[in-house]
């Protein structure tokens, strides 16, 4: 079964065309990796997907729903498919517990008890159950990020949207969250869709790489392909060779 | 001073209570009133940004007076009758409000759009991650400003004089000619006018330093 479909989608900021022509479909339990240079349009491509970015023409289906219908409800989508983003967005005002526990009690209804409790395994799952009574602001960047992993886990989704999620770390960091990317990606059946860089991350875990330009998929192979023999587009081989030898 | 206090006491103390409930009243109903239309002005559905847009551009733009003297000569003309102090509420109520969705709509704009982002992509309606979690910061920012519209309601509060709404202007006036003197009454009138805004003030610090911290 596929989790996420693009057939033909075209996408326009104005008289910018950041999408064009986009075919994909990605499968349940997949993890799949979106590289390309900056202002290619994977973080727009993955925007669209839980709606925060609407699309102008084309189809593109999530769990089954058809995003374009006037009938299908966002925020049903969201419920089944999260996002980490860049710059972490935790809610400022509110302390690390409340931040995962917050949508679940809200979205999903779920007990008190319950909620606490499975929101403290996910703090200790990222190793942070020791800071949930601290506001974001006092934890560092990388740990903010892996809070908001743990947000977007207590909702269960189906899917998980990472948007860059180690470019605005330090470096020291950047394990600490990829490792509880690695992790989520072997341990359980969650299609996950990252836009990053890392290359070591798309090596171990990833089961497809995708090359974007110029709001165009030019590239889509296993990491095999991929990795060990070399992508065909000249651009996508281009820029592989620049962030493996950087 | 005080022979003003001794021999129109009762009158002022009456005009004193007026202005603080005229200004409790239009106080709550302006915030809630503004803050609707501050959070219209900030949703993604057309139609409310417009309703928001032109009541907030009529209302801020036409004289306090006149909004008053609409619902106290026009609106008992064709509507229901109403009295001099229910006009001026309303009409103090609906002028601050207008103030009032700009600056908080102002604070909605200074919480980081990463906020309402995040709280959607977790499944989060519009209206929830507004109240959960973009208004509680906006408000911490528009402390101050609101602070400063507070203050001018209480003060224009005294357009009640104009409409026979009995408020402490209303009194004062009525005071000065009876007893011709004047520089006193007003004194008076200004030193009650400080007895409530004084406090208002200061309680709007205290909380501007609370939450800061």
């Amino acid at each position: 079964m596929s989790m996420i479909e693009f057939h033909d989608v075209e996408k326009y900021y104005g008289d910018y065309h950041a999408l064009h022509d986009i075919n994909l479909t990605i499968d349940n339990g997949e993890t799949v990796v979106l590289i390309g240079p900056s202002g290619s349009g994977k973080s727009t491509l993955i925007r669209t997907i839980n709606g925060l970015e609407t699309i102008q023409k084309g189809q593109l289906i999530v769990n089954g729903q058809d995003l374009a219908e006037k009938k299908t409800d966002m925020n049903r989508i969201r419920k089944n498919v999260g996002m980490v983003f860049q710059h972490f967005n935790l809610y400022a005002n509110k302390t690390i517990l409340e931040n995962i526990m917050l949508s679940p009690r809200l979205v999903l209804k779920r007990p008190e008890e319950e909620n606490k409790k499975f929101a403290m395994e996910l703090l200790d799952r990222v190793g942070l159950a020791d800071q949930a009574p601290k506001l974001p602001a006092q934890l560092s960047g990388g740990q903010q990020q892996r809070i908001a992993i743990a947000r977007s886990l207590a909702m269960k989704p189906k899917a998980l949207l990472f948007d860059e999620p180690t470019s605005a770390l330090d470096p020291e960091m950047i394990d600490d969250v990829l490792n509880v990317m690695k992790d989520i990606a072997r341990d359980s059946d969650m299609t996950m869709l990252v836009v990053t860089h890392e290359m070591g991350f798309a090596r171990e875990v990833a089961n497809r790489v995708i090359f974007m330009a110029d709001g165009q998929i030019l590239e889509d192979d296993s990491k095999e392909k991929f990795f060990d023999g070399q992508p065909s587009n000249d651009r996508a081989r281009q820029f592989l060779s620049k962030i493996i030898t950087h | 001073m005080i022979s003003i206090f001794q021999n129109y006491g009762g009158e002022l103390l009456q005009g004193f209570g007026q202005t603080l409930l005229c200004s409790v009243i239009a106080l709550f109903f302006s915030l809630i009133i503004g803050s609707m239309f501050a959070i219209f002005e900030t949703t993604p559905i057309k139609f409310l940004r417009v309703i928001a847009r032109i009541y907030i551009e009529v209302f801020r733009n036409i004289p306090l007076l006149v909004i008053t003297m609409f619902f106290f000569v026009v609106i008992p003309m064709f509507v229901v009758k109403i009295g001099g102090f229910t006009a001026g509420t309303i009409g103090l109520t609906i002028y601050t409000s207008a103030f009032i969705a700009e600056t908080v709509r102002a604070g909605i704009q200074s919480v980081d759009p990463g906020q309402m982002e995040g709280a959607r992509a977790n499944g989060l309606s519009f209206w929830q991650a507004m109240r959960y979690i973009v208004l509680p910061q906006a408000f911490r920012y528009v402390i101050p400003p609101l602070g400063n519209q507070f203050i001018n309601l209480v003060k224009n509060s005294s357009v009640l004089a104009f409409v026979a709404g009995f408020d402490l202007m209303y009194q004062g006036n009525v005071i000065a000619s009876d007893s011709l003197s004047t520089m006193s009454t007003y004194m008076c009138v200004g030193v009650l006018y400080l007895v409530i805004t004084m406090p208002l003030s200061y309680w709007m610090r205290h909380l501007e330093k609370k939450l800061a911290s």
